[in-house]
């Protein structure tokens, strides 16, 4: 099979999905107004609630969630072939993601742009909330936890890396300060920004950084997770302005071009799919492919994160309701697209199958490291980039991805930390500084609980990330469910994708208990127990909601109202 | 011709920094805003401390600067004419 045609199979139906699905589902079941009067006019206050350009929202509602997530996530999940995860993907855009983020949209701009959790707490119910609070909780610890292990493993595989990704702190320094003083203008500081991080990837090859395998005890591997960590909690502490904008700003820039060099590459070439169709020779190991294939890819698929970016801050700029349906569907599509190269170039960019099954000889192999070194061959036979270089820019890509979402999320996870001295009266855990310490400190002990004293097997808890990742978009699926049976609309393009996650979740969160059982991970054991009563708790409150309104929605319809 | 491309260059680059800035401002807006008004009511409550019935902490906290202070007010309140220190409070001579 050739790459370059289900990259046109896939982005085909995805825009059918835009053009058809979302025009259905945005007509006939959230029936956006363009009339209809949103927060950012309603509460205007050149703060929060400020009207955006709809293009500019969808640029920052998509660098918002396009992380390292669909990149890591797909490129595990096609040890089981290139079919599941290509079919997984595109379905899941189209009905799945789409419809869960332009409806948390649509939720939070008719509920005075609140946030999903605190939408809960209204639309459904006290407990639901406390729930959701959890799971939040649950879901931020990983992915900085897992991030981190993943960014410490590209240090250590691809040392040329090294110099870019720590540099482009430096650029996304001097930019910021060059903007805040405003020294020079910013489309100048754009391209001075961008080529300079192109530079250092250049020069990184000529200047590796290795890590030596064991400092002080500790292993390479552990020296740079508590080293990225020590960065992000500095880094959730400065001004916004001196970091993390410009940061996020560069990466955002990064994010277009990197995509357009690997699409452009894998059309140039139109390499074939080395890994089979659908992988009967799985490594012994591999777990089922239902339900874990659901839980592996979250992110490019469906993501409750994407819940917490559309409700928490898109939901504040949205010009007119019927720009849900360009922001929230289609940030998705982007993301799906990030999702299917990440498939192709880790199916593809192999010499031969033998090549392919060597860095996929067991399960949570592969990865992100496919993706670097797929991705390079298939830029440097394409583009006729060096090899190294080209592996240089796709690993600066993805340690960026994962950097930028790491200082969020430490930051999100220190609001929380302050909001439970604030519930609790502890004064000392209101402050900036004891949070963020609390906040690193349980994502060490993540980190290094899971993966042992080297943090290398920290991949593990991957899958149950994804799980508490899927949990999380269930519970936001069920608000608008919820919404839409008070509105007396068909529930079913909501209640259908969220019924069928609750099933996969419950699942793969029993069969990965007997897994960690087996490993003797207590660890995890532990968490998996967590997250599975919390998916139960879920599924129950689901239940009792949707009953309790549906009697609510009956009765007021008896009453002739 | 060519001043009317003149002008739709003009008017794409604008339209490009238009784009360039919101993408660069809008997702911090609020969060620099906030900080902003929060150091701007630091700045009013020690400016307006004492008119509004508050005792300037400044003035308590700048106290142990005094003995730093203190040979150069002693030449200042001297060439201003004033044999001993115009100051109860700070006696120096």
């Amino acid at each position: 099979m050739s790459a370059a045609i289900l990259l046109l199979i896939g982005l085909g139906l995805m825009t059918l999905g835009y053009f058809i699905y979302s025009r259905f589902i945005a007509n006939r079941i959230y029936r956006l107004d363009p009339d209809f009067r949103t927060p950012a006019h309603e509460f205007e206050d050149g703060i929060d609630f400020v009207p955006t350009n709809r293009f500019v929202l969808w640029g920052h509602h998509f660098t918002s969630v396009a992380g390292a997530a669909p990149i890591v996530g797909p490129a595990i999940a096609v040890i089981w072939g290139w079919l599941p995860a290509f079919i997984w993907v595109v379905m899941g855009t189209i009905f799945f993601a789409g419809v869960h983020d332009m409806g948390a949209v649509w939720a939070s701009v008719r509920n005075k742009a609140k946030s999903v959790g605190s939408l809960t707490g209204d639309v459904v119910g006290k407990r639901a909330r406390s729930i959701f609070m959890i799971v939040i909780f649950l879901v931020l610890l990983m992915v900085n936890a897992v991030f981190a292990v993943v960014i410490a493993k590209l240090m250590m595989s691809f040392p040329t890396a090294v110099l870019p990704v720590w540099g482009a702190i430096v650029v996304a320094l001097i930019v910021g300060q060059l903007i805040y003083r405003r020294m020079i203008s910013l489309p100048v500081v754009s391209v001075v920004g961008v080529v300079a991080l192109y530079a250092l990837i250049w020069a990184g090859p000529s200047v590796p950084i290795q890590m030596p395998a064991e400092v002080a005890g500790l292993s390479g591997n552990a020296i740079w997770i508590l080293l990225l960590f020590l960065y992000a909690g500095v880094a959730s502490v400065l001004p916004v302005w001196m970091l993390l904008q410009p940061r996020d700003y560069i990466n955002g820039l990064q994010l277009f071009v990197g995509l357009l060099i690997l699409y452009g590459a894998i059309m140039l070439l139109n390499p074939a799919l080395v890994a089979p169709m659908i992988n009967d020779d799985v490594p012994a190991g591999t777990p089922s492919i239902v339900p874990l294939l659901f839980v592996t890819i979250a992110c490019g698929a469906i993501s409750g994160f994407h819940g917490l970016v559309s409700s928490g801050t898109t939901s504040k700029q949205l010009n007119k309701e019927t720009d849900a349906r360009f922001v929230g569907y289609f940030g998705a599509i982007g993301e799906g697209c990030l999702s299917l190269a990440a498939i192709l170039v880790a199916c593809a960019g192999f010499a031969s199958l033998t090549d392919w099954k060597a860095m996929y000889s067991a399960f949570g192999q592969g990865g992100v490291t496919a993706f670097v070194q797929g991705g390079a061959y298939v830029i440097h036979n394409g583009l006729g980039l060096p090899e190294v270089t080209a592996a240089t820019l796709l690993t600066v890509m993805a340690a960026l991805f994962a950097g930028t979402t790491m200082d969020t999320g430490l930051r999100l996870q220190r609001y929380i930390f302050q909001e439970w001295g604030e519930i609790y009266h502890q004064e000392w855990m209101k402050k900036p500084l004891p949070a963020t310490l609390l906040a690193i400190g349980s994502c060490l002990l993540l980190a290094f609980g899971a993966g042992g004293a080297d943090g290398s097997g920290g991949m593990i808890i991957w899958p149950l990330f994804g799980t508490t990742n899927q949990l999380l978009a269930g519970l936001t699926l069920l608000v608008i469910t919820v919404m839409l049976v008070h509105y007396r609309r068909p529930m079913w393009y909501t209640l259908l994708p969220l019924c069928f996650l609750l099933v996969m979740t419950v699942t793969a969160l029993v069969i990965q208990l007997k897994t960690f059982y087996d490993q003797q991970n207590y660890f995890l054991l532990g968490l998996d127990i967590v997250v599975l009563i919390a998916a139960i708790l879920v599924a129950l409150e689901c239940a009792a909601a949707l009953k309790r309104h549906l009697a609510l929605a009956a009765a007021e319809q008896a009453d002739g109202r | 011709m060519a001043a009317d491309r003149g002008e739709k260059w003009r008017a794409w680059l604008s339209q490009a920094r238009f784009f360039l800035e919101e993408a660069y401002s809008s997702r911090y807006r609020g969060a620099i805003a906030r900080s902003r008004r929060d150091h701007d009511d630091l700045f009013m409550l020690l400016v307006f401390s004492e008119m509004m019935g508050v005792p300037n902490p400044a003035s308590y906290y700048t106290l142990e600067l005094q003995p730093l202070l203190l040979e150069r007010f002693h030449d200042w309140h001297r060439r201003m004419g004033m044999e001993h220190s115009p100051l109860d409070h700070f006696r120096c001579c």
